[in-house]
């Protein structure tokens, strides 16, 4: 058995889905972006997202957040609605998504503050993630006074402070240096390796999309359908050197081909 | 050395050079000493009426009624900001009527406060109240208006219900744009309190000094007065300034 096979096996096996999608429509301005589109996205997986410019790959993963209201269909969370499901979410735009009057510690507990947490879960919660994401730097300065790749750790934190079932990620890296990217790539992939939490990443990089994923999730131009999935199952920590191994070589290949096949349309 | 020295008198080089002019013109007798008398009998007068001379006392009147006409103004129209901005549709619907009454000189609507409110206190601190709350009535709308969709975007996601998202998000965005409101805003109330405090029929404060000094020909107690009128002015922007680098920290990052 290839490794692809088994990867397509143990998809089939983690049969209940984290998320199905189920006749979503959408459209902007009288022109459709998505009609009628079913989707299921697997439990305990890194699920990527890439697709031509302007193909909706983050208006999907908005509408699914509850971010962007869709035009019809439903969407359930392991069969639960939106509102009974806890979830994270992480923008391109750390900047403008975390808050600058709480300091980043603060920002880390407010999830938890919300849920109604009491004072010490936060404290203690907020200690495990430090452990967790192995944090060097002081967490009780105000957001802008971190760098921008500290920032973006802490809207990762953040995002994860509640547990969630499903932790969708908008670009997250696509505002950092090649350097930074690297460093949060591997600190994403510790983390799921730790939690396996349910992941959704939109990304714009073929290679950061491949990489990080269990299955990438090719979109076509719009109207938008799902063009296919592509599993990668090469065995977790990938490294660096994962970026040149064959399979890696043969997913990314495969995946360009569908989105050359998809954007000449 | 000789850089770090003149570094930090730089900042005060215009004051002195201001001075250094005033006390020319005067000495050379440039201009009349009757109508620019010397810094330095100015400044005595200045010394003079602070000291004793009344001049605190018009200080304070003046002080109380910009702040009591500040407040009244904050007090109206912050909230109201708030729910004009909370709504596009709502603040669409007044935005002629206040940018209309923001673009009319508030000392234009002294007669008709007189006629309602009569020749006295009231009427000059209605005028200046008048006048900064729609300063910071437009700001703090445009505040609440132009809070980051990210933000609120992301109290959403995180479970946040409307009135929290209100709460802990919009209102502390909408901050620094609301302090911008009420800096203008404690500016031109003392404005209107100047102006009101000389021509309405006044017996006391800083703009009443102002033109009874002229009216006796007491140049140095005039330019005293303007010299504390001054000092008010620049005193609650700096104010206003210092506060709002405390309270709204991240305004501009």
């Amino acid at each position: 058995m290839s490794a692809t096979t088994v990867v397509r096996l143990e998809l089939a096996q983690s049969a209940e889905a984290a998320i199905s999608i189920r006749g979503l429509c959408k459209s902007f301005g009288g022109l459709p972006l998505y009609h009628n589109l079913d989707l299921e996205i697997p439990k305990h997986r890194i699920t990527t997202i890439f697709g031509p410019n302007g193909c909706g790959k983050s208006t999907i993963i908005n509408m699914v957040a509850g971010l962007l209201p869709m035009d019809a269909g439903e969407v359930l969370f392991a069969g639960k609605t939106l509102r009974q499901t806890v979830i994270g979410y992480v923008f391109q735009n750390y900047r403008e998504a975390l808050f600058p009057w709480k300091q980043a510690i603060e920002n880390i507990k407010y999830p938890l503050k919300l849920a109604g947490r009491s004072r010490e879960e936060c404290n203690r919660r907020a200690e495990e993630l430090i452990a967790s994401f192995d944090i060097k730097f002081d967490l009780r300065r105000y957001p802008y006074e971190l760098s921008g790749g500290q920032q973006q750790l802490v809207s990762i934190m953040r995002a994860l402070a509640p547990n969630p079932e499903v932790l969708f990620l908008d670009e997250p890296f696509s505002a950092l240096d090649y350097e930074m990217t690297l460093f949060m790539r591997d600190k994403l992939q510790e983390i799921f390796q730790a939690t396996r939490t349910t992941t959704i990443l939109v990304s714009h990089d073929l290679e950061e999309a491949v990489y990080l994923a269990d299955q990438v999730l090719l979109l076509t131009r719009r109207p938008t359908r799902i063009a296919e999935i592509v599993p990668f199952g090469a065995p977790r920590p990938r490294h660096p050197e994962t970026l040149t191994s064959d399979e890696f070589v043969r997913v990314k290949a495969r995946c360009l081909e569908v989105f050359q096949r998809e954007v000449r349309k | 050395m000789l850089n770090g020295r003149l570094g930090a008198i730089t900042p005060t080089l215009g004051a002195i050079g201001f001075l250094a002019l005033w006390w020319l013109i005067s000495a050379l007798k440039w201009i009349d000493p009757i109508l620019l008398p010397s810094p330095v009998d100015s400044f005595r007068a200045a010394w003079d009426g602070f000291v004793g001379g009344g001049l605190t006392k018009d200080f304070m009147i003046t002080v109380r009624r910009t702040l009591s006409a500040f407040a009244i103004a904050v007090a109206i129209s912050v909230p109201l900001g708030i729910v004009l901005g909370s709504s596009q549709r709502v603040y669409s619907s007044v935005e002629f009527v206040i940018d209309f009454f923001r673009s009319t000189p508030a000392s234009a609507m002294f007669p008709l406060f007189l006629v309602i409110l009569g020749v006295g206190e009231a009427t000059k601190i209605a005028v200046a109240a008048f006048g900064a709350s729609l300063l910071i009535l437009f700001n703090t709308a445009y505040g609440v208006m132009n809070a980051r969709k990210t933000r609120q975007a992301a109290a959403r996601v995180m479970g946040a219900s409307s009135g929290r998202v209100m709460l802990d998000v919009t209102l502390l965005e909408s901050l620094p744009q609301t302090f911008v409101g009420m800096r203008t805003g404690v500016s031109f109330a003392l404005v209107i309190v100047i102006v009101a405090e000389m021509f309405i029929g006044s017996t006391d404060g800083l703009g009443q000094r102002v033109v009874n000094a002229q009216m006796i020909f007491n140049m140095p107690e005039m330019y005293a007065t303007i010299f504390a009128a001054g000092v008010l002015g620049y005193g609650l922007n700096l104010l206003f300034i210092l506060i709002e680098r405390k309270f709204v920290h991240w305004g501009g990052k």
